[in-house]
Formats: C-alpha cells, sequence, structure tokens
C-alpha cells in the first residue's frame, strides 16, 4: 500500500484496490479478528500432530497421542462390560427361578437375553421368536422339552440331537416307510389327523396302528412325551406343518430337527440370560405345573 | 481518524464516565433483578413428593426432565420448550419493532454483565478521567495493584457466573457441597471454568466489540426497525450549529452531509447510517441562526459504552443504552435549556419536530399494525401453550401392537395377540394401574408377569407392560382378519381412565 487516497464521497481511506474502476473503501477489522484466524491455524497444526490426520498411501498419520477410533471403541465396550460385571456375576449366582424377584435383574436379564437371541437365536427361530416349518415357535404354549426355565436353559446349553455335546436332548422318530405300507401311512395320516379335534387315539383301524407304532413316544392318549421330545399330535400345533402331504412326509421319513449346543459357544450368564428371555415370550412354564 | 492504512485495526480502549438520571436509574434496577433471578433461582426449593428433586427450576438432563415449579416437561413434551423459545423469538421482534434494541441496552446479558464489569472498574480505578490516566501511565507499583484487585474483582464475579449456571442442572446445594469438597463431575468444572472464561474476557476486555464484531443480532435487529420505531436519536435541527467551534462546524458541514449519505459503516466511529427523517431536519437546522443547543461538551460520547457519538445519526454500534440520554439532560439542565436534546424518538417525527410541531405520542408509535401482529402471534402462541398444559392428559399411554408375528395360535387352537402398553406415571409416588379391554367380540386380556390385571410402576418413570389378547378357537375375532378393541388404564389411586384403541389379528383362513 504505497498511496494512500481517500474515497471523495465517504472521505474513507481506499485500499488501494481496483476492479473495473470501482475502489474498495478501507474499513479495518479489529486485529483481534487476525490473531484469532491465526490461533485457528495454529490449533489446526497441533491437532493433526496430536490425532491422526495425515493420509498415506495405505494409511494415515497415527498421531503422537496414539488415539483411534477403534481403541475408543475397545475402550466403550470394556467399560459396559465392566459396568455390566457386578450384575453378570449376579445372574450367574442367582437360582433360575429367582431371577424375576429382583426387578434389576430381571430387567437386565430379559434385555440382554434379547440381545443374545438377535444374534444368536433368530436365524432358525425368526426375529419375533415365532419360529418357522421345522423350527418351533418360541411364543406359543407348546414345548417339545419342556418350558420351565431349566428346561429352556438346558435345551439352549446342550442343544438338540447334535453331535457335539453328549448332554444334548436326543430321540430319533423312525422312519416309518421301512415299515408300513403306503396304504397304512394313508390311514395313520387320516387317523393322526382327526385327533387335533377330538379323535380317540385307538379308535378304529387308525388306532389300532397307532397303538402298534406311535404310542410308545406319543403316548396311548396321543399328547407326545416330553422325556422323547415327542410332540403332543392332540394339539393345534403342527412342527412341520399337519396337512395331508407334510404329515405323510413325516411318517415316511421322519423328521430329525438339530439345534446346536449353545453353553459351548455362550457364556453362563449368556444363557441363563436367553432362557430368561425366551421363557416370557408368552409360553414359558412354571415348575410346580409340570 | 483512520490515519494508518493497515487493513486491520486494534481496539481503541473506551473509558465510560459514571452517569446519573432516568435511564440509569432504570439500568440499575434491571441490573438488580436480572442478576437476582440468575444467582437466586436455583436455589428456590419445591416440593414434588420423596421421588422427585426438590428444586423448583431443575434442567435434569441425564434424566430427560425439565422441572419449572409445579410444570414437569418429560422429553417427549419437548414441544413447549420450542413454544418458548418462539415466543422469545416473536417477543424480541415485538420489542425491537417498537422500541428499537431495548434488549441490547437494557437486558443483554453482555450489557449487564459489561455495566456490572465497569462499576467494578470504577471502584477500583476510578472515573474516566482517573482510568484514562491509568491507562496511558507507565507500569508501577500502584498501577500494578490497582489492576490486579480490579481483575481478581472481576475473576470472582466470572468464577460465580460460571458457577451460578451448573446449579441448573442438578441439585444446587449437593453440587455446591461437591464444588466445595472437590468432588463434583468434572463436566461441572469444566462448564465452569469455560463460562469463567468467557465471562471475564467478554465483560472485561472484549466488551462492545463483542456486540459490533461478535453478535449477529445488530444486523437482524437493523433489519427489524422503521421509521416509527422509537429510539436514542439526537435532534440535530434543535442542537446544530455546536456551540463550540460553530464557525468550524459550519465549514465542515458539507463534507458532513455528503459523510452522512455514504451508508453504513462498521466500527464506533465511522460515519452513520443516513436517515431520510433527519436529512430532511438538517435542511431546517440551517436556516437557524447562531448557535444551536449543543454547547459540544462531549458528554455524550465520554458516557458511551460504546465509544460513538449518538450526533453522527443512528449506527450499527449503537446499543441504545440511552445513558447518552441521561448525560445530555443533566447539562441541558446545567445549562438552562430544556431536556431532551437526545432523547427517545422516532425517525418519523423529525421533519414534524424540526418544523416546529409536536411528535405524535408514544403510542401512536407503538401501537401499530406490525406491532399488533407480533404481539397477537406471541399471546397467540402464549395461550396455545397454557392450554396445551392444562389439557395434558393425566395418564399417558401408549399401544404397541406386535407385529412380529401378528398372532400366535396356541395348543388348544386359542389365537393371542401380543401388545406392548407403556404407561407413565409423572406422580411423585409408585402407582397402580388397572388395565382392562373392550371389544365388540369376545377377547380375554392378561398381563405378562401378573396374575391380575394390576400393574404397579414406580414414581416418576415409564413402563412397557406386555399385554397378551386371546380369541377362543373358532370364536368370530379368531377367524376375522381384524377386531377392533380399546385398551383401558384406570389409576387405582386418582380413579383416572384413560384408553387407546387398537387392532386384533385373527387366522383370516
Amino acid at each position: 500500500m504505497t498511496a494512500r487516497k481517500k474515497d471523495d464521497v465517504t472521505g474513507v481511506e481506499t485500499t488501494g484496490h481496483t476492479w473495473d474502476g470501482i475502489e474498495e473503501l478501507n474499513n479495518p477489522l479489529p486485529r483481534w479478528w487476525l490473531w484469532t484466524f491465526y490461533a485457528t491455524i495454529g490449533w489446526g497444526i497441533v491437532y493433526t500432530i496430536l490425532f491422526p490426520a495425515w493420509p498415506l498411501v495405505n494409511s494415515a498419520t497415527a498421531g503422537m497421542l496414539g488415539w483411534s477410533t477403534r481403541d475408543q471403541v475397545a475402550r466403550h465396550i470394556a467399560a459396559v462390560e465392566e459396568a455390566n460385571a457386578g450384575v453378570e456375576a449376579q445372574l450367574v449366582a442367582a437360582d433360575l427361578g429367582a431371577i424375576r424377584e429382583d426387578d434389576a435383574l430381571y430387567s437386565y436379564a430379559v434385555n440382554a437375553g434379547a440381545a443374545v437371541f438377535r444374534t444368536n437365536c433368530s436365524q432358525c427361530h425368526g426375529s419375533g421368536a415365532a419360529g418357522a416349518v421345522g423350527y418351533p415357535n418360541l411364543l406359543d404354549d407348546a414345548w417339545l422339552w419342556g418350558g420351565t426355565l431349566d428346561d429352556i436353559a438346558h435345551t439352549v446349553r446342550h442343544g438338540v440331537r447334535n453331535e457335539d455335546d453328549p448332554d444334548a436332548r436326543w430321540s430319533q422318530m423312525p422312519a416309518f416307510g421301512e415299515m408300513l405300507d403306503p396304504d397304512e401311512i394313508a390311514l395313520l395320516v387320516a387317523h393322526v389327523q382327526g385327533l387335533a379335534s377330538g379323535g380317540d387315539p385307538l379308535a378304529g383301524a387308525g388306532g389300532a396302528l397307532f397303538e402298534a407304532n406311535c404310542a410308545s413316544c406319543h403316548g396311548e392318549d396321543g399328547r407326545g412325551m416330553r422325556e422323547m421330545g415327542a410332540p403332543n399330535l392332540t394339539d393345534a400345533i403342527w412342527l412341520y406343518g399337519g396337512d395331508e402331504a407334510a404329515l405323510t412326509e413325516t411318517i415316511t421319513n421322519a423328521r430329525f430337527g438339530v439345534m446346536p449346543a449353545w453353553g459351548a459357544r455362550l457364556n453362563e450368564a449368556e444363557v441363563r440370560a436367553v432362557a430368561t428371555y425366551v421363557h416370557q415370550l408368552g409360553g414359558g412354564e412354571e415348575p410346580s405345573a409340570e | 481518524m483512520m490515519t494508518d492504512s493497515s487493513l486491520y485495526a486494534a481496539r481503541v480502549p473506551i473509558f465510560p464516565r459514571r452517569v446519573s438520571g432516568r435511564f440509569r436509574t432504570l439500568k440499575w434496577a434491571i441490573m438488580i433483578v436480572t442478576l437476582g433471578i440468575y444467582y437466586v433461582t436455583p436455589w428456590i426449593r419445591w416440593d414434588r413428593g420423596p421421588a422427585l428433586p426438590d428444586q423448583a427450576v431443575l434442567v435434569d438432563l441425564a434424566n430427560r426432565r425439565f422441572y419449572f415449579f409445579w410444570i414437569e416437561i418429560w422429553s417427549h413434551e419437548f414441544y413447549f420448550v420450542a413454544g418458548l423459545l418462539i415466543m422469545a423469538g416473536l417477543g424480541l421482534f415485538l420489542f425491537t419493532s417498537a422500541l428499537g434494541r431495548v434488549w441490547c441496552g437494557y437486558a443483554c446479558p453482555q450489557t449487564v454483565w459489561t455495566d456490572l464489569f465497569l462499576v467494578v472498574e470504577r471502584w477500583i480505578e476510578g472515573d474516566r478521567n482517573a482510568r484514562l490516566r491509568l491507562h496511558e501511565a507507565p507500569w508501577s507499583a500502584r498501577k500494578l495493584r490497582l489492576r490486579a484487585s480490579k481483575w481478581a474483582a472481576w475473576l470472582l464475579i466470572s468464577v460465580a457466573t460460571g458457577g451460578a449456571w451448573v446449579f441448573y442442572f442438578t441439585d444446587a446445594p449437593t453440587l455446591l457441597r461437591d464444588l466445595l469438597t472437590v468432588s463434583a463431575h468434572p463436566a461441572a468444572y469444566t462448564t465452569i471454568a469455560i463460562l469463567t472464561a468467557t465471562t471475564f474476557v467478554f465483560g472485561g476486555f472484549m466488551r462492545e466489540q463483542v456486540c459490533i464484531y461478535m453478535c449477529p443480532w445488530p444486523r437482524i435487529q437493523g433489519a427489524m426497525m422503521e421509521e416509527d420505531t422509537l429510539t436514542v436519536a439526537y435532534r440535530d435541527w434543535r442542537g446544530e450549529p455546536r456551540g463550540k467551534g460553530l464557525r468550524r462546524r459550519q465549514a465542515e458541514e458539507a463534507q458532513a452531509a455528503i459523510t452522512r449519505a455514504a451508508g453504513p459503516q462498521i466500527g464506533g466511529r465511522a460515519p452513520a447510517i443516513p436517515m431520510p427523517g433527519l436529512s430532511g431536519a438538517r435542511s431546517g437546522a440551517a436556516r437557524q441562526d447562531g448557535p444551536g443547543d449543543c454547547i459540544d461538551c462531549n458528554a455524550c460520547v465520554n458516557v458511551c459504552p460504546m465509544g460513538i457519538d449518538i450526533r453522527d445519526g443512528q449506527q450499527l454500534a449503537c446499543i441504545t443504552c440511552a445513558l447518552c440520554i441521561d448525560a445530555c439532560d443533566e447539562v441541558m439542565a446545567k445549562i438552562g435549556k430544556p431536556r431532551g436534546l437526545i432523547g427517545y424518538l422516532a425517525l418519523s417525527d423529525a421533519p414534524r419536530e424540526a418544523a416546529g410541531g409536536r411528535p405524535r405520542g408514544a403510542w401512536a408509535h407503538v401501537f401499530r399494525p406490525r406491532n399488533v401482529l407480533y404481539f397477537s402471534l406471541w399471546a397467540a402462541i402464549g395461550m396455545a401453550l397454557v392450554f396445551a398444559l392444562f389439557i395434558r392428559p393425566e395418564i399417558e399411554m401408549t399401544v404397541a401392537p406386535v407385529r412380529n408375528p401378528t398372532f400366535v395360535t396356541l395348543s388348544d387352537g386359542t389365537i393371542r395377540n401380543t401388545y406392548d402398553i407403556r404407561l407413565r406415571n409423572k406422580h411423585g409416588e409408585p402407582r397402580a394401574f388397572r388395565l382392562s379391554l373392550t371389544s365388540g367380540s369376545v377377547l380375554a386380556i392378561a398381563l405378562e408377569g401378573t396374575e391380575d390385571l394390576v400393574t404397579e410402576i414406580p414414581a416418576n418413570a415409564q413402563k412397557l407392560q406386555r399385554v397378551y389378547v386371546s380369541a377362543r378357537p373358532g370364536g368370530p375375532a379368531a377367524a376375522r382378519a381384524e377386531t377392533a378393541l380399546r385398551f383401558w388404564a384406570e389409576d387405582l389411586a386418582s380413579g383416572d381412565r384413560a384408553h387407546k384403541d387398537s387392532v386384533f389379528n385373527g387366522r383370516e383362513d
């Protein structure tokens, strides 16, 4: 800025900058604005030295503080786990039936159980626990292997018909296609379909076949047997479908539903939490009801 | 004035002189009231029952509650706060349109705290001339002592300011004890530290710079003022030509007229925004023989906390604190001239006054359609909020049908639907609610986790209660796709009832 020039109209000094004959008045900014601007630049430089910032070919500068978002996530997870350690220990120590008595513990168990369920169980049993063909609905009141807290926890821990866990729930329905001829199977299908609407399990020709082949597991009353995981045939629930084709397939070739032993993958607190969650979905049974 | 051609200007220190008068008294009163409200409010107690805090005004961020005396606002009722903010905005519009920058001049925290800091500064360092001398004097033991005690006093006020703020967010007596025993949450100390720093810097050192360069309001408020707005102005037709240096003034008159027409400029000492009302008046002033009432004593300039000359006309830096009115009135009284050379004035009245007429009454300026509209909107929202407050339901219930799956078939063929019913208990003690349903079809209701139909909700909490509704096999509700039903909740303590409608899903086969 060599020549100081005053604008004639305003009497204000100009900066000397001219665009197409238009001159810029010099209304100076406060000096501290400039210093603030410099300070932000200084701050920015220090920031990029302390924290990860400058991109390199395969990564970025790590920053002198060694801070990273992954570390932060790990710290947060560790903090949550530490915060939950007390209630988890309480969950493991408590009698399963007594969890319900403690509001805070029960609330934790149900919510933690819901998370475990979504991660590990929903693939087969559905995110709403309504099940699918071959995968039991956990909302209803029918339980193949029992619906008390202890029963559910045992099933979760050891699974069903898997080779990994000697304590797994185990049974196997024979494939009657090798023992009965198709006419007999058709007769049996019609007979079993009648049971749900109150038919006598042992009546008629179908009843004779039923008594000879089925009653040993499903009971002479057709109401099933939990020790064998044999379903109740007189209720309205069909795991593999109750129509003629599905029942013919079931009797001819049998079914072999498998569930993994989750005791190996979930810790004790998670098993108890998910058992508590499943138990309160609407079909849980009380031990005295057994 | 701008002798160097730098693009940046250092702050020119301002040493406002002490003044007394009507507006100064009013400002003292406003300062006492506003600071009193700010510091005292967190300490007012209000009994809400054992489970709820007993602080009258409390923003409980952790639990998402806002307590204001008998009113308790939950996070889902935040529209009350939004409504209050809208009212605050409209109120600002109303006051700006009617009375100019009264917010800036009287009630803005920046103005109030700067005023407070100036009082302290005057007590310790003396009035304007003493402070000027001290400013120019070289560093000495005395200067160091005065400066140190001034800064210490400011710091004390700043700590108290930042400290009072945090009391609004948690129980004040508990927090004070924790603060003093150094066991309070770090967030409290951080907040206090930040607010202490901003108060100290803004009130002690930045002052008018905050208003001129940092605050967006002067720009917005400038757009809300018009000719009928009452604002602080200099009656130049009465004052000009100024008594002192008359001849020089007359010589500069032509140049000054041009300067005034040049347009707005930022900064205290720049020429003023042109005023259509006053430019007409000026030609009247030119007819006046002899000196005007203004004796150019600079009293108005010396008292100004913004360091401007009101005689330059309306300008961005003027916060209309009205202290120049007091200063000028004092001088006018001494020289035996009528008061009001500087006073509240609507620019639309200037030509009338300059021609010797009487200005219209203040109410004529205030009751303009625009102001009436602002007030109507402000009052309508206020009444709507009060109305909304009174019709707030005593029982708050929401019903969310579980749709994954829509229904469950039980072993006996019963069709069951599940609903998540959320109930809020806003009272300071636990309450029991009885749930029931009404429907055109036969439906049975059951609650998860309890044998009867009563659910207990802890004090000041909400609860999610799972509810099962069943239709017997073969019945109409089980077979129909949808059946309407209505849930009822009865507060067993008060007998209040609330209901919510929902739908039952059947098999549809």
